[in-house]
């Protein structure tokens, strides 16, 4: 599976407030989440991405709490993966929980400017700058992680093994 | 390849005949965990996925601790949302008042957890059982809900850190000084995404309640897990009690570590940890004049019958001084009847201490001990973020029982030895 798309570009130590500020974690659709996705740090981010983009950050993305609405913001925001140079551990797991590719490429991130348009191949792990021309190398996502995320997130994905489809 | 203590179990529990860290694996998990701040969220998510029956009915374990007994209407209606289930999908560990405890201590002291296990639970202090040589780790409501379908749970494995304790801890040390000490080393990100795995001598020294609450706050390093090999106390705690057989998993020589810490326990002092985060730890004899007003023994860190009793040999015959409220919560039902047979219950009451039915109640700042704003306090838990015990202006220090105790009497935070 290929991801295409441009960057919106972000720091280090990306909290979860950040990706949805406490005061709207009262509702849990994904819609109405992703409306409000990056508002605090970013105003453009919810009306401007475009189906595919992707978010690119520095180191500890995601820390703070473990509410699992801040991957489900993302991805119903159309951004189709998360670059960072870490993740906080339990962002991490939510993340792939919840369907949202998510990549870790410390080398890659510093060259990367807003705008820019990249491109990556998830199962070879190939990370490419295509304004820039360059290409990085990430870890390759795992063939089981793969169904996990094109299943739409572990309950799908248990709910449909279970089932023996 | 040789492999760690962490990766090894992974890779038995993976079907895997050896892992490396940074790889995903679907794992088996022995027992998965939640309790009634977590657990509502998961069984949402479990009907969701038009669940019906879980994995095993014994491999599950639900507590109700944070807000048990019922702190108020919300939280009764949150442990009902639990209790229900648990009738329904027949799970046999369901624990409520009067039969439970704080789940860190409650589930291996019932012999649920055993050496070589892997657990998961939807509680980040899930990391405790590590002190049996079982890998365990805390996860979110959604990996719950999985693992009580499918049994089954997906981890990366973690590198590890090595830790090699030499020595022998001096008089008031206990296990809550050594992973202070180290938290106050490494940082509270300083074995982020890491498993800590623990070697060397100076083990031979902790007492299985000291390793609980040394692995107890792995998280507060920001760890994965932190895990003890399993040695004679290990094998004296798990006989008898383990409701299943139990596997000893050693570590291969010559396994690969990102990074190794060496702690001589005979150099340490008590440590106090101050606010607002694990790591700001401070050698008990440079703490300097700390008034305090409240001080509360127990939490899933050091609320065990071996804390109780240090606690207890401190405040024996004095008197908590007049401006200090003392809380004193045993973790389990167990250690609180042994904690009165012992006659410990009697030793705090007299003292003037409350002595509490077990509950997380105070740990979280939840209920059964708050702090007004200004309000200082020492307590032997495990955090003392900004607002974890009540106003967002009051502070916790953290520190082992006996010092807690000694602080109780003093009026300010200090030592057994400076007490008349
Ligand atoms: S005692 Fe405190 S840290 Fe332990 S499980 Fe309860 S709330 Fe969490």
């Amino acid at each position: 599976m290929e991801l295409r798309g441009k960057a919106w570009k972000y720091g280090d130590d990306v909290d979860t407030d950040v990706i949805i500020p406490a005061r709207y974690l009262n509702t849990s659709d994904p819609g109405e989440l992703a409306s409000h996705c990056m508002e605090d740090i970013d105003r453009a981010f919810a009306s401007k991405v475009s189906r595919g983009d992707f978010i690119v950050a520095g180191k500890n993305f995601g820390c703070g709490s473990s509410r699992e609405h801040a991957p489900i913001a993302i991805k119903a925001s159309g951004a189709s993966a998360v670059i960072a140079r870490s993740f906080a551990r339990i962002f991490y797991r939510n993340s792939f929980n919840m369907g949202l590719p998510i990549f870790e490429a410390p080398g890659a991130v510093d060259e990367i400017d807003p705008g820019d348009l990249l491109a990556v191949d998830m199962e070879r792990g190939v990370l490419r700058n295509e304004t820039k021309g360059k290409e990085y190398r990430v870890a390759p996502v795992p063939p089981f992680m793969q169904e996990l995320l094109s299943a739409g997130g572990l309950l799908h994905y248990i709910a449909k093994r279970k089932k023996g489809v | 390849m040789r492999m760690t203590l962490t990766e090894k179990i992974l890779a038995r529990h993976a079907g895997k005949e050896r892992v490396e860290p940074g790889e995903l694996i679907l794992a088996k998990v022995d027992l998965a965990l939640g309790n009634d701040v977590t657990a509502p969220i998961a069984i949402r998510a479990f009907r969701s996925m038009g669940a019906r029956e879980v994995f095993h009915r014994e491999r599950i374990a639900l507590v109700a601790d944070h807000f048990a007994p019922n702190k108020d209407i919300k939280s009764a209606e949150q442990i009902r949302i639990m209790r229900e289930f648990a009738r329904e999908a027949g799970i046999a560990n369901y624990f409520e008042v009067g039969r439970m405890g704080i789940e860190h201590v409650l589930l291996p002291d019932e012999g649920l957890v055993v050496p070589g296990d892997l657990v998961i639970g939807a509680d980040s202090h899930t990391c405790t059982y590590g002190a049996l040589c079982a890998f365990s780790t805390g996860v979110g409501s959604t990996d719950l809900a999985a693992a009580m379908f499918s049994g089954e749970v997906w981890l990366k494995v973690p590198e590890s850190l090595r830790i090699v304790l030499t020595g022998k801890p001096g008089k008031w040390v206990e296990g809550k000084d050594v992973i202070l000490h180290i938290i106050g080393e490494i940082g509270v990100d300083g074995a982020l995404y890491r498993a800590m795995e623990y070697a060397g001598d100076g083990i031979s020294h902790l007492s299985m309640a000291w390793r609980f609450t040394i692995a107890n706050m792995a998280i507060e390093a920001g760890a994965k897990n932190g895990i003890f090999p399993f040695d004679a106390a290990t094998r004296d705690y798990a006989e008898g009690r383990g409701k299943r057989g139990y596997e000893v998993v050693t570590a291969d020589k010559g396994a690969r570590y990102a990074e190794e810490l060496s702690v001589n326990l005979s150099r340490l002092e008590p440590v106090v940890a101050f606010p607002h985060l694990p790591g700001n730890a401070r050698p008990l004899s440079r703490v300097g004049n700390v008034p305090i007003d409240q001080v509360v023994v127990g939490s899933c860190t050091n609320g065990r019958i071996e804390d109780l009793r240090s606690a207890a040999e401190v405040v024996r015959g004095r008197k908590v001084h007049d401006g200090v409220r003392m809380l004193i919560f045993p973790a389990t039902q167990e250690v609180y009847l042994q904690a009165m047979r012992e006659g410990l219950m009697e030793t705090f009451v007299t003292a003037g201490a409350a002595f509490s039915t077990p509950t997380c109640g105070p740990c979280l700042g939840g209920h059964m001990g708050i702090l007004a704003a200004g309000e200082r306090a020492v307590a032997t838990t495990n955090r003392n973020f900004v607002g974890r015990m009540g106003h967002p202006e009051s502070e916790v220090y953290l520190a082992n029982p006996a010092v807690a105790a000694a602080s109780a009497v003093l009026g300010r935070i200090g030592g057994p030895d400076e007490l008349p």
